[in-house]
């Protein structure tokens, strides 16, 4: 049987910075809003997403859930932080957008440990993401909770 | 923008929608958002680990149930904040037949209303409720308290 990871509540505080751009492509756009199903031209025409008053298209309201998973693989692969992926459960998630992402947006994302509260069945632990433009202006704040379940 | 700040009130009714969801766009989800969790595609990982069998992404739940809000409001930029807990899992039972890959699956029941007002900074939140049937067929709410913000 694999060694059974345990999460270590010192990783509360941490911060993992953003070490990675990503480049907010309009097909990108489209790809995601196809999936979740979205039908506003807002997503998919630039024409209409400039009508609306927007320089390029609008991403959905929870895009910013591939910028933020992709940070907090940081977390993940640490393995000082003892988090055993294959037992993680998303229990909570919120985004607040402090503007809206927009196609061509160059964007960063910090992760930061706001919360481990250990429990009976396991652990649940708060991320805060923190999308930044290259340039620093605040764009979204993640929140996400996730259950770590504890190991037979 | 059709919907006008001052005609709303608390209690408002946004309507409501129903999202089919198939095995087919669950692997659409797992590309646009890189979340490749095979617990949302493969049913002998989903089952081993004590699921049903395979179970939608919260975040598809989550992402296409905000579209109802998107669609009401005219302007997914107006959705500045959005939040969800996750509590029981979308089954997603796999296609009728070797050949129809869009049949199968299950549906997602949508709908919302307006919870609370902020005259000073307009915006409303709006209460979503979101539902599907179990594994047994039995309805669940699949998501709580998913609040998405709306700014006029």
């Amino acid at each position: 049987m694999a060694e059974t990871k345990e999460i270590n509540p010192d990783i509360v505080g941490r911060v993992y910075p953003a070490d990675e751009m990503y480049s907010v492509g309009r097909e990108k756009i489209r790809e995601f809003a196809r999936a979740v199903k979205a039908t506003s031209p807002i997503h998919f025409e630039v024409d209409a997403a400039q009508a609306a008053g927007y320089v390029d298209l609008v991403a959905p309201p929870t895009f910013a859930i591939i910028l933020a998973q992709k940070a907090d693989a940081a977390l993940i692969q640490d393995e000082s932080a003892g988090i055993d992926f294959s037992r993680v459960v998303h229990a909570d998630q919120r985004f607040t957008h402090h503007r809206p992402i927009i196609a061509g947006d160059e964007l960063v994302t910090e992760v930061h440990v706001d919360n481990v509260r250990v429990m009976g069945a396991g652990a649940m632990l708060t991320t805060r993401e923190e999308i930044t433009t290259v340039i620093g202006e605040k764009v979204a704040t993640c929140i996400s909770s996730l259950l770590v379940r504890a190991g037979e | 923008m059709t919907i006008r700040f001052e005609d709303l009130e608390k209690g408002t009714e946004i309507g409501s929608r129903e999202i089919t969801v198939t095995r087919a766009d669950l692997v659409a989800y797992a590309g646009a958002s890189g979340d490749f969790n095979p617990i949302h595609w493969n049913e002998r990982f989903a089952t081993a680990v004590g699921l049903p069998g395979v179970i939608a992404h919260g975040m598809f739940t989550m992402g296409s149930a905000v579209q109802l809000v998107t669609d009401w409001v005219g302007d997914p930029g107006a959705i500045i904040d959005y939040q969800t807990r996750f509590t029981k899992p979308v089954p997603v039972a796999d296609a009728e037949g070797d050949n129809a890959p869009n049949t199968g699956g299950n549906v997602i029941s949508v709908s919302g209303k307006v919870g609370a007002l902020d005259d000073d900074a307009r915006t409303a939140r709006v209460d979503l409720t979101v539902s599907a049937p179990d594994s047994e067929g039995k309805d669940q709410k699949v998501l709580v308290k998913a609040q998405a913000v709306v700014k006029f």
